[in-house]
């Protein structure tokens, strides 16, 4: 949320306002300082910890104390084939879930836009997956529905043949994708849901008279409409999805071998499994890099929506 | 243009948020409060494993005996499964942040901690002012397990080996028997004929990533295979052929005829499964007994016990007890060693027989209950053959050529904490399938081979 934040002030802010001393600047900025200071003091101060944390040998399992190792940690990330795999999936989970959790909303979005009998039911269902906790929604994936003997995937797909496939183990990825975007479904569809209201009906009208098609209405003019909404989505999708950890930690663990763990459950491995808190900060230190890398590509589209909304398109 | 400015303070927001996940670990509280002087007062503090004998008997036990005995003396308990316990342990322990002043160990890491001075010398402290806690009543193999330099630094809760679960009814059905002590390739010839696809699995054998879950009976094929870790001169064997063949035989055996979804399955998941007849065979820890018969009594009846099975060596089965320490510098400790002289003692035995009948008497750890006549009548099925397991368990000639390493399941340094996880997860790989057993070696030979042997022995 601190993204939105930070970029939510239009540019005018930056101008010196003139006939204003410093003075009475101070005292508009007075009421801001302790929000300031406490955001510090939990972000700042934590990430240089981390930092120096992450130039030192420091193991749980030995007595021996934390002494300094220079880039070694770094070392180890860098050479090691566990963290390539583990981004290489954190990357692969992400765009995928965002692509069709996106494609999905656009397509319900679509569909609620109508006017139906029992609609605003059907839309507080829709909405459902997205309020049910993570770890909640994880165990009932995990357990109820996927398990190999008693799910009910399984019991439902016996009719045509598929039984007891153990999802978590023999598509571990694919499982926890499936639940990410069955979560995140819903976000997106909220989201171009607001854009489609916001759709001026006489530009719909008009095309219907001009004898428009439904597929061409919505290529040539709904689609264009929703493209901020969409950005808006991706981005924050994006922003979350790349950290989840709930449902790798309670749907799979990580495995069967890596074959599921990403980048923030690694990280955690790292800390509770093999006790090594330097190379644990060090792989931190390298996630936050990659992380602000991908992070200026998004705020520079970002930009790009609010001028587009500005504008007025 | 405010821009460059404002992405620079985004950017340090979000770089924040990613270093807040590794920090938040750091920073865990806990306090050492006042010293134990008195020790009928205090609060302790216990770090349990979430296996059924401590979740369905030793907690509620507790609550409702224990806390009437000791009125000043408040237990709370902290809950966590195997590998989540090992990290709240190391946590705590090695960060001083005395979050536990009672901790649940095993042989792995009671010798490592006492070397490390992390634990308290129940020996000196305790029990030698205590003569009627009985610790020369522990089973040998257990008390050695769990001492270092010959004195105690936990004293057990359970014990435990492993053996083979079977159900007698299929076995008849299909015109076989099972000898009390089988062979390996004896065991393949059953799990063919017994599986039946969809209702009931040939072995349930364990797959979950872990040294103390997969690896655990993983190991035990090894070594009987004449497999090791490590050879006298600290090199590792993970691509040596004895090795391999057992590793193929254990990960060919499950996949063929085990239970579906095996990579994701522990102790417990196999419990349950065992439980519900869905196994005709079942290759676990010795104390399963204990749950099969308290929990359910129609699979009980027709269950039936065989040693370890066997392939180039006599006996194979591992050994290990989930026992009670107290961290060193702990805070009330002698309210601490109250509650777990308690739990470990034999008027616990007699607590639970009286509420629960003697078979369901936590099992492994104290000759006298063998000796127990109503114990041999209640737990007839299996007390003789838990007893012998345990007894014939030893984790200093683990395999069939001399090792530099004590333990069965598990070697006793302190890298194989990370080591025997990241071979885990491989195994658990080649097991889904998503691998080969020799790339799986391979990965785990070269995690093996990053240390040097000098790291290794040093400990």
């Amino acid at each position: 949320m601190t993204v939105l934040e930070d970029l939510a002030p239009p540019p005018e802010v930056e101008v010196k306002p003139r006939g204003v001393s410093r003075r009475e600047r101070w005292q508009l900025r007075l009421p801001l300082l302790p929000a300031l200071i406490y955001t510090i003091v939990v972000t700042q101060i934590p990430f240089l910890v981390t930092l120096w944390y992450s130039f030192q040998s420091y193991f749980w399992n030995t007595p021996a104390p934390a002494h300094f190792n220079g880039l070694a940690n770094y070392k180890t990330v860098f050479t090691s084939p566990a963290f390539r795999g583990s981004l290489v999936r954190s990357v692969v989970m992400t765009v995928v879930a965002v692509i069709v959790a996106m494609i999905l909303g656009v397509l319900f979005a679509v569909l609620l836009d109508r006017k139906f009998l029992g609609r605003s039911v059907v839309r507080t269902l829709m909405i459902t997956p997205f309020l049910v906790m993570p770890a909640a929604a994880a165990l009932v994936w995990a357990g109820p529905m996927l398990d190999p003997q008693f799910g009910l995937l399984n019991y439902l797909l016996q009719p045509f043949g598929i039984h007891h496939v153990a999802w978590l183990s023999t598509h571990a990825l694919g499982s926890v994708i499936v639940v990410m975007i069955w979560q995140w479904t819903p976000f997106m569809t909220l989201i171009l849901l607001a854009g489609l209201q916001g759709q001026p009906a006489e530009t719909l009208e008009a095309a219907k008279v001009d004898g428009a098609g439904a597929f061409a209405t919505f290529r040539e003019l709904t689609l264009p409409h929703l493209r901020p909404y969409i950005e808006l989505g991706v981005l924050l999708g994006s922003i979350y999805l790349i950290n989840v950890f709930d449902a790798v930690r309670l749907m799979t663990n990580g495995g069967p071998g890596t074959s599921s763990t990403n980048l923030p459950f690694y990280l955690f491995q790292q800390v509770n499994n093999a006790f090594d808190i330097g190379a644990a900060a060090a792989t931190g230190v390298v996630t936050v890099i990659l992380t602000i890398i991908v992070a200026t590509f998004a705020l520079r589209m970002f930009a790009r929506v609010f001028q587009f909304e500005e504008a007025g398109v | 243009m405010s821009y460059p400015r404002s992405r620079l303070r985004a950017l340090g927001a979000v770089g924040c948020v990613a270093a807040l996940a590794v920090l938040a670990a750091c920073s865990s509280g806990g306090s050492a409060g006042s010293s134990g002087s008195n020790s009928n007062s205090g609060t302790v503090t216990v770090a349990v494993v979430s296996n059924p004998l401590i979740t369905d008997q030793m907690i509620p036990l507790t609550k409702s005996n224990f806390a009437k005995q000791y009125p000043g003396i408040k237990v709370k308990f902290a809950t966590y499964t195997e590998g989540d316990l090992r990290a709240a342990i190391q946590r705590a322990i090695s960060t001083h942040s005395y979050a536990f002043n009672v901790v649940m160990i095993g042989p792995y890491e009671t010798p490592l901690f006492a070397k490390n001075g992390w634990l308290t010398n129940l020996s000196k402290q305790y029990i030698a002012s205590d003569p009627g806690y009985g610790a020369s009543d522990l089973l040998p193999p257990i008390a050695k397990s769990l001492s270092y330099k010959g004195d105690l630094y936990a004293v057990p809760f359970y014990g435990e080996s492993s053996m083979m679960f079977y159900n007698k009814t299929l076995f008849q059905q299909a015109g076989l028997t099972m000898p009390h002590n089988p062979t390996w390739a004896q065991v393949e010839g059953f799990a063919a004929k017994l599986n039946q696809p969809g209702k009931v699995s040939g072995i349930c054998l364990r797959g979950l990533a872990g040294w103390g879950d997969n690896m655990a009976a993983l190991d035990t094929v090894v070594n009987t295979f004449g497999g090791q870790w490590f050879d006298m001169s600290w090199k590792p064997q993970l691509t040596s052929p004895p090795f391999v063949e057992a590793t193929n035989f254990y990960v060919n055996l499950v996949r063929k005829y085990g239970e579906p979804g095996a990579s994701n399955d522990s102790f417990n998941q196999l419990l349950t499964l065992y439980g519900q007849g869905k196994c005709a065979m079942w290759y676990d820890a010795t104390v399963a007994a204990t749950s099969i018969a308290t929990t359910y009594p129609d699979v009980y009846k027709q269950t039936g016990y065989a040693l370890a099975p066997v392939n180039k060596t006599k006996s194979s089965g591992w050994l290990w007890t989930w026992a009670l320490g107290i961290p060193q510098g702990a805070s009330d400790s002698g309210a601490a060693w109250k509650f777990m002289s308690w739990a470990t003692s034999k008027q616990y035995a007699a607590l639970v027989a009286a509420k629960d009948g003697w078979s369901a008497v936590p099992p492994g750890t104290r000759t006298s209950l063998y000796n127990n006549p109503k114990y041999q009548q209640a737990a007839k099925a299996f007390a003789s053959i838990t007893q012998e397991s345990i007894n014939s368990a030893d984790p200093e000639h683990p395999t069939l050529n001399p090792v530099p390493y004590v333990g069965v399941q598990y070697v006793d340094i302190p890298q194989f904490e990370s080591l025997g996880l990241t071979v885990g997860q491989q195994i658990a790989g080649a097991i889904a399938g998503t691998e080969s057993v020799n790339q799986a070696l391979q990965a785990g030979q070269s995690a093996a081979s990053q240390y040097t042997p000098a790291q290794l022995s040093g400990g």
